[in-house]
């Protein structure tokens, strides 16, 4: 090994490809892991809509879907963003990286924000399970569990938004300082989680807000 | 390549949210059960337009395409097991 | 032949029989254990790890088998009794079993028989292990502050609204222990895929690295399902509303089979890497090729897979639909067929072997027979009508004891003795080794077998007390307990006399064919000299090649 491979191949690898496809399969098994972690929500998502359909239409209508919408277009856009950073990044534009980087981050913080908002008013139309729960009709308590398994759901992935806002982040300082000159891979692997976040999001869309007809 | 690539991407975002104008939308005609089918239909659309594109599954080795259904197929074992428990009670 | 000049210019190098410049003496001090990124470090720092956790549910089984000695409830309350096997099972099930052969013997020689440097992800192997010692602590202050009554299964509604014990942290530590598994998960699979040595194919792998790609790919799509459950249990428990509760119309049998779709293939978890310590042992110790090496292979890979379709047996008598029951029970026995396919190659490999009776093969041999009465029971609690009368039983106890300890410690005592030489560089006194093997089976046999009577004849699990006419077969598994008790604490003597006093072993003391034998003992930091180059199957052992290796370490 030369001196300058070996600043950028870790000692475990015998060069830069190996630590490349290593790091890519290690991150998509990671995502299935998610998938499978989402996975247990979904299922008690789909065995209750499946029990207690009627009222989880009902239930989903109460639901804002121009929330929900815009903040799909906002996670798109992000994803786009995150694509054309991970682009950068390989054809090593720092600035133009750097500039990416935050903008991909600014779309998450904006999604978070309209999330709050959202959940402000899920709060005072008394849809939070067990805090001042109210609902007009029969079958109060299935549409409890059915704002029960949203906010688990949407909660669940919140985190993983915030999560997703903290790790570009520290790649945007990285980036400033030329961290990925040599070796672009943190940030395209952070991008496939970020990506993976936004197809949750694409899935919870149609099935909590479009469930009933509206 | 090196220019076509943010082409592409854009390309694909203008898909992507010309399939959501479209779920939205739908959201609005009653279709019956068939609601749900579209709805995931073109949820599993978009996820596969962000996974081969943004996602570089496209290009990507086999293993990698592997990996990526392996977790689609898993969560479909967990789901059609359960239901079927369910669906004959 | 090609591989053996190859194997014995490796062992010329290394002919010295003990290495001095080896990983154990590349750093010295706690710092340099704390921070190491070695996989065979690693694999220690497990290693202690989960000696403190079987120690700790050691002793809660025995005094579980104490208080069954006599009829009444006399020496512990029932309360008391109800925490002691939750204790056991949780601290069992994932503070030892699950890590045991994957993160000790896993970490120490995949990458070795692979000829690769280290795993993958150095780093987060090491923080794996941190994330198993925090889920540990935490699962220690559940213990200390009172203890979970819940059984290891965390049934709801009583985890989540009855029981009056520690279940959220208890339930927060299995959570971080899972993420340690799943870790540990993506790094073998990673490692297995992108780190083999030039000429290394797939059907050139030893089949312990089979197994254990088996085992991963069950640690990583079923481990997150049951963190996702512990999680939705634990904020229904705090919240007081949730998912599985009844007065939502939420459904608690929906818990268990989440439940049960990660701990039935977990099940898989605490046996398959067995299988492929059995599978090296058996070979080696009878000097012949494994008999159909690709079957032995692919039916790990059949094992893991069928393993997640078949959760709903431990359910039959739940309400869950008769019908699904009926499809699980069938699905069920279709995992005999992988197994069988195991224990016939294993028989048909040990057929006109020239056999020795090492200490590891005492345990490998051990092991084909109780995971024969283990796995042939399985197939009787598999069947719905049969299950209906033994669910809940001694009989099911005794069932998973024979493949849980009879198979996966036996295989872990098996692979460690093995191994031992190639951790430490000294051999353990064998007579020992043989003596602590037998004691280990007839302890083992006299504790559980008496047990599938017990639960024949209808004495149901978790009580503290039972009719007296149940006393004489709880006298004799108690007896037997104890006695599997020497087995287990022999060993723990003469390993660590070993350390310092044991012979030297040199690089290659059971003249096995693996690539992590073509190293010294201890292996160096980075394992080999020179990246090995595979060119044969693994398994070379024949009259020819066994005098090449001979002469050569003569």
């Amino acid at each position: 090994m030369n001196a300058t491979t070996t600043a950028v191949v870790a000692e475990q690898f015998d060069d830069i490809q190996q630590q490349h496809s290593a790091a890519k399969l290690g991150m998509w098994i990671f995502l299935a892991t998610e998938v499978m972690f989402f996975g247990g929500l979904f299922l008690a998502y789909t065995v209750y809509r499946f029990t207690y359909g009627h009222v989880f239409a009902l239930a989903s209508r109460h639901l804002d879907d121009v929330f929900g919408g815009a903040n799909t277009a906002v996670l798109l856009f992000s994803s786009l963003l995150m694509a054309l950073a991970v682009r950068a990044a390989e054809l090593d534009r720092r600035k133009q990286l750097v500039r990416l980087l935050l903008a991909t981050a600014l779309f998450g913080i904006l999604f978070m924000t309209i999330k709050g908002f959202e959940y402000r008013k899920d709060f005072v139309e008394h849809l939070v399970p067990r805090f001042d729960f109210r609902w007009d009709g029969s079958d109060a308590a299935n549409a409890e569990l059915f704002f029960w398994i949203y906010f688990a759901l949407t909660g669940l992935h919140a985190i993983h938004v915030t999560v997703g806002i903290a790790l570009i982040l520290v790649l945007a300082l990285l980036a400033r300082a030329g961290k990925f000159s040599p070796n672009f891979m943190p940030v395209e692997i952070t991008g496939l989680y970020w990506h993976f976040v936004d197809i949750i999001w694409v899935f919870l869309f149609p099935l909590l807000y479009l469930a009933g007809h509206r | 390549m090196t220019t076509s690539l943010p082409k592409l991407y854009w390309k694909t975002f203008i898909a992507l949210m010309a399939l959501l104008a479209i779920t939205w939308s739908v959201g609005y005609i009653d279709l019956g059960p068939f609601k749900l089918v579209f709805a995931l239909a073109i949820a599993m659309a978009k996820a596969v337009l962000i996974m081969l594109f943004f996602m570089h599954i496209r290009g990507g080795s086999k293993l990698l395409h592997f990996v990526a259904v392996a977790g689609v197929l898993w969560l479909l074992i967990l789901l059609s097991l359960v239901l079927g428990d369910y669906v004959t009670r | 032949m090609n591989t053996s000049s190859n194997a014995t210019t490796t062992i010329v190098r290394h002919s010295g029989a003990y290495a001095l410049d080896n990983y154990l003496t590349a750093g010295q001090g706690v710092k340099s254990w704390l921070l190491t990124t070695d996989h065979k470090r690693i694999g220690i720092l497990y290693l202690w790890t989960i000696l403190v956790f079987f120690l700790i549910a050691a002793v809660a089984a025995a005094l579980m088998r104490i208080e069954l000695l006599t009829p009444a409830g006399d020496l512990i309350s029932s309360e008391t009794y109800n925490k002691l096997f939750t204790v056991h099972g949780v601290l069992m099930v994932w503070f030892f079993l699950i890590p045991s052969i994957p993160a000790v013997l896993g970490n120490f020689v995949i990458p070795m028989m692979i000829g690769a440097r280290d795993v993958a992800f150095p780093r987060l192997n090491l923080f794996s292990w941190y994330l198993f010692v925090a889920a540990g602590a935490l699962a220690l202050w559940s213990l200390i502050h009172g203890g979970v009554d819940t059984g290891w299964t965390f049934y709801t509604p009583y985890s989540t609204t009855y029981a009056n014990s520690h279940v959220i942290s208890m339930a927060a530590g299995i959570f971080v222990a899972g993420f340690s598994s799943i870790i540990t998960g993506i790094n073998f699979i990673v490692t297995i895929h992108k780190m083999r040595a030039p000429g290394l194919r797939w059907f050139r792998l030893p089949l312990f690295i089979w197994a254990l790609y088996a085992t991963s790919l069950i640690l990583v799509l079923a481990t997150p399902v049951l963190a996702i459950t512990l999680a939705l249990m634990s904020v229904e428990r705090l919240w007081g509303v949730g998912i599985f509760d009844p007065k939502l119309g939420g459904d608690p049998i929906l818990f268990q089979h989440l439940f049960w779709f990660y701990s039935h293939p977990a099940v898989y978890i605490m046996i398959l890497p067995g299988m492929g310590v059995i599978s090296e042992l058996i070979t080696c110790f009878s000097r012949k090729r494994i008999f159909g090496y690709a079957w032995v292979g692919c039916s790990s890979m059949a094992i893991a897979v069928l393993g997640f379709i078949v959760w709903g047996h431990h359910m039959f008598v739940s309400s869950q639909s008769i019908y699904a029951g009926m499809i699980f029970s069938l699905l069920s026995f279709l995992v005999a067929v992988p197994s069988g396919v195991k224990v016939f190659n294993w028989t048909a490999t040990l057929y006109k072997g020239s056999i020795t009776f090492q200490t590891p093969m005492l345990y490998a041999l051990g092991f084909i027979g109780l995971f024969t009465i283990g796995g042939l029971t399985g197939l009787c609690v598999a069947t719905l009508a049969v299950d209906v009368h033994v669910h809940d039983t001694y009989f099911v106890i005794a069932h998973f004891h024979y493949i849980m300890v009879g198979g996966m410690v036996m295989a872990f005592m098996g692979g460690l003795h093995y191994w031992w030489p190639k951790i430490t560089g000294r051999l353990y006194p064998e007579f020992w080794g043989k003596l602590a093997a037998m004691i280990t089976f007839i302890g083992f046999n006299l504790t559980f077998f008496p047990q599938f009577l017990l639960g024949y004849l209808g004495m149901p699990r978790r009580y503290h007390a039972y009719p007296p006419e149940f006393q004489m077969l709880n006298v004799l598994s108690t007896a037997g307990a104890s006695i599997l008790g020497v087995g287990y604490v022999l060993p723990l003597i003469y390993f660590l006399w070993s350390l310092k006093r044991g012979r030297l072993a040199g690089p290659n003391p059971w003249r096995a064919t693996g690539l992590e034998w073509q190293t010294s003992s201890p292996p160096p930091v980075h394992n080999f000299e020179a990246t090995p180059i595979a060119t044969a199957s693994p398994y070379l052992y024949d009259a020819e090649a066994d005098r090449d290796l001979h002469m050569a370490n003569a």
